[in-house]
């Protein structure tokens, strides 16, 4: 099972996962779990009849705007990083943020490596499965790298010209 | 000229320790040379044929004269005492040891530099005007936007893995200098009848394989709104840009498979939704602006009794302000250019030497002010007219008084096949060549404007497609061959160049350039430059003559 890292209120940590992946063509797994956006909006309604708790798991070319009236009923949404470089997820995840209002987890999947650390923190991830086997450690470093920020974000922190004020 | 806060400089040193730290990863053994790539893309550190090239962020073009000195510094201690200007308006240092990377980046961040968003696919160096506030032709400065501009998008945390690397001009005259029409986002700077400033916004114009001239998608958009329109259009572009092939990845195919008004649409709509939350408060623009506020010009005469005596008496100081030196908004005043192009050199390289002369000029005669141009030339935008004699004899001491700008020896060349692991052919030789068929400047300013552009190979670094005259290095066989165009522009009248005829070998190229211009003295009519012969006559003249030459 992939290591799951959050950082909450600017301190990361190592936590354990309640949740399952389930990709489409396995059976299902009891418990909560994590579903492509098809297989969310096939079995969404009847898991969630059962009192599981969902997350959908949106393909980099997948957006948002499709899950608009479900996140309501959503505990997390993961945003896959096919290649670090793919950075579809980084608009996806600051939309949900700051256009669909989404408090629930935003978690990256896929090939998420530490150095991305900053960006994604600033659009909105507040979950993290990395793939170069870092540390809760290495990420809290990474989240504290830049001092300041230049521009408006999913965040809130104040920006170079709030600072500056 | 902007100053740097300790806002500025403190996120300067955060991006430089993260970078040794990074290093010192790779140089244990930790990180394979693999892991390590993405990583010292981010910071301007490319593998090149035969060493680490590090390119060096000149935000816009700007550079104050201990900037320019450390960079002359840091070429005498870590290069071979040199450095390339490109048409980034950015400097490359060729031969640079990975060891000696971070020690670089925090000598330029002790000056305010650095090599952030120099490669991958992020928001590159923004680019305007050489002549900012110093040319009458300006509706307003466009440094205070450029500034704005370089704050935005410096490590956008939306925009940092784009489909491809992201280019923007920014002019404020019509006589543009910057290339506008043929970057992912051109800016040109306006001013409404009711004296407000607005941007008519270019998206989607390019070079590479697929020349572009962009479209303009909106006529005037309030110069405060700029922030939020600009996000409006990398997110459209961020999310739907194409990301399965590299050659295809670049804003302008989105914009020409959705065409313009479609992609106008999107962006308006996207404008719609963001708000105005992310635009610079008025407070802030008014910083930036303070810091481009105009110098404290002195009250001169129209006239220089020094400047006109020095004409009359120096012949070769007379062709060098005929040719390098520019109308100022200020009377009294000129603009420098100072020529990178020496004949027989490499365009765009200056010597440690040569970078502290045009320091120490700049010090004492041009308001501490130096501009690189995307022609890949220096400038002093505000020298007296009094001074242009001292100012020329420290130039031409330095091997930097020649009078080409705008001639046919101001090339711009990639450096091609002699450093660059992607080209067919070598860039640099040809241009050299060609400088030295019109080594006699009578015959050069008889010919007049006439902009060579050169690159190794289709990626088209060299702007080959905008050249009056382009060639491009192509690979037959193993063998070099250079393919001709003619008629393209970068300026404010744009367009493709358009094909020669079959591809030259290497020797026959300087040759087909005197030929061209041979066909253009005789064709040409009163005051017209190449271009303008070309645009009436159409190719077959051209080709008629540079083919029979083959035959």
């Amino acid at each position: 099972m992939p290591t799951l890292i959050e950082i909450r209120d600017g301190v990361a940590k190592t936590v354990a996962d309640a949740f399952t992946h389930v990709a489409d063509d396995e059976d299902m797994a009891t418990g909560d779990v994590i579903l492509s956006l098809a297989r969310f909006q096939s079995d969404g309604d009847r898991l969630l009849s059962e009192g599981r708790r969902l997350g959908v798991r949106l393909k980099s070319d997948e957006q948002v705007e499709a899950l608009a009236y479900d996140l309501p009923r959503l505990t997390l949404v993961a945003l896959e990083f096919p290649k670090h470089l793919d950075g579809r997820a980084y608009s996806n995840a600051r939309l949900l943020r700051e256009r669909f209002g989404f408090k629930g987890e935003v978690r990256a999947v896929g090939d998420v490596l530490r150095e991305q650390a900053p960006w994604m923190i600033r659009v909105g991830f507040d979950a993290y499965e990395p793939a170069d086997g870092s540390s809760a450690n290495e990420w809290q470093a990474a989240a504290r790298r830049y001092r300041h920020a230049y521009q408006r974000a999913a965040d809130d922190r104040p920006v170079a010209f709030e600072e500056r004020a | 000229m902007y100053q740097y806060d300790t806002i500025d400089k403190e996120m300067l040193a955060d991006r430089s320790a993260e970078f040794r730290g990074q290093v010192a990863r790779r140089l244990s053994g930790e990180l394979t040379e693999d892991q390590f790539k993405r990583l010292r893309l981010m910071n301007g550190l490319y593998l090149q044929l035969h060493a680490y090239m590090l390119r060096v962020a000149i935000p816009y073009g700007s550079l104050n004269p201990t900037q320019l000195r450390k960079l002359a510094w840091i070429g005498r201690t870590y290069d071979k005492g040199y450095g390339h200007f490109t048409t980034r308006t950015n400097l490359q240092f060729h031969w640079i040891k990975l060891k000696d990377a971070p020690d670089i980046l925090d000598h330029l961040a002790s000056v305010d530099m650095h090599a952030i968003q120099t490669s991958g696919n992020c928001i590159r160096n923004t680019t305007t005007d050489p002549y900012a506030g110093a040319t009458a032709e300006e509706v307003d400065d466009p440094r205070v936007w450029a500034e704005a501009i370089r704050q935005w998008s410096t490590f956008h945390p939306e925009f940092t893995f784009l489909p491809r690397k992201f280019k923007i001009a920014i002019t404020a005259a019509p006589k543009d200098r910057t290339a506008a029409r043929v970057h992912d986002i051109g800016l040109v700077l306006k001013r409404a009848r009711d004296g407000a400033l607005g941007f008519e916004v270019i998206v989607g114009g390019g070079m590479g394989r697929t020349p572009h001239i962009g479209p303009t998608i909106r006529e005037f958009l309030p110069v405060n709104r700029l922030l939020s329109y600009l996000e409006a259009i990398l997110r459209v572009y961020n999310r739907h840009g194409r990301r399965d092939n590299i050659y295809k990845a670049r804003i302008k195919i989105l914009v020409a498979a959705l065409g313009k008004d479609e992609f106008a649409r999107q962006v308006e709509a996207e404008w719609a939704k963001i708000g105005e939350a992310v635009d610079l408060p008025d407070t802030e623009l008014a910083r930036i602006r303070g810091a481009f506020a105009p110098l404290g010009f002195e009250t001169l005469p129209e006239r220089s009794e020094a400047f006109e005596t020095a004409k009359a008496s120096t012949p070769a100081f007379a062709r060098f302000a005929r040719n390098n030196v520019k109308p100022h908004k200020k009377s009294g005043y000129g603009i420098v250019e100072i020529s990178l192009k020496a004949i027989g050199e490499t365009p765009g390289d200056a010597t440690s030497d040569q970078m502290e002369v045009v320091a120490d000029l700049a010090e004492r005669f041009g308001q501490g002010d130096i501009r690189v141009t995307h022609e890949q030339n220096l400038v002093l935008p505000h020298v007296k007219l009094d001074d242009l004699p001292a100012v020329w004899a420290g130039l031409e001491a330095a091997g930097l008084a020649t009078p080409n700008i705008n001639l046919v020896s101001d090339i711009i060349a990639c450096p091609g096949l002699d450093y660059c692991a992607l080209a067919n052919a070598r860039a640099i030789p040809i241009a050299q060549h060609i400088a030295e068929k019109f080594r006699d400047q009578d015959r050069a300013e008889q010919v007049g404007e006439l902009k060579i552009k050169i690159s190794g190979c289709i990626n088209a670094c060299g702007h080959h497609h905008v050249g009056h005259i382009g060639i491009l290095g192509v690979d037959k066989k193993g063998e070099e061959f250079y393919q001709l165009t003619l008629g393209g522009s970068g300026a404010e009248d744009a367009a493709v160049g358009s094909m020669l005829g079959p591809a030259l070998p290497y020797e026959k190229v300087a040759d087909a350039v005197d030929t061209l211009v041979d066909v253009y003295l005789r064709e040409r009519k009163d005051g017209e430059r190449f271009l303008d012969t070309f645009r009436r006559t159409g190719v077959a003249p051209f080709k008629e003559a540079v083919y029979a030459d083959a035959h």
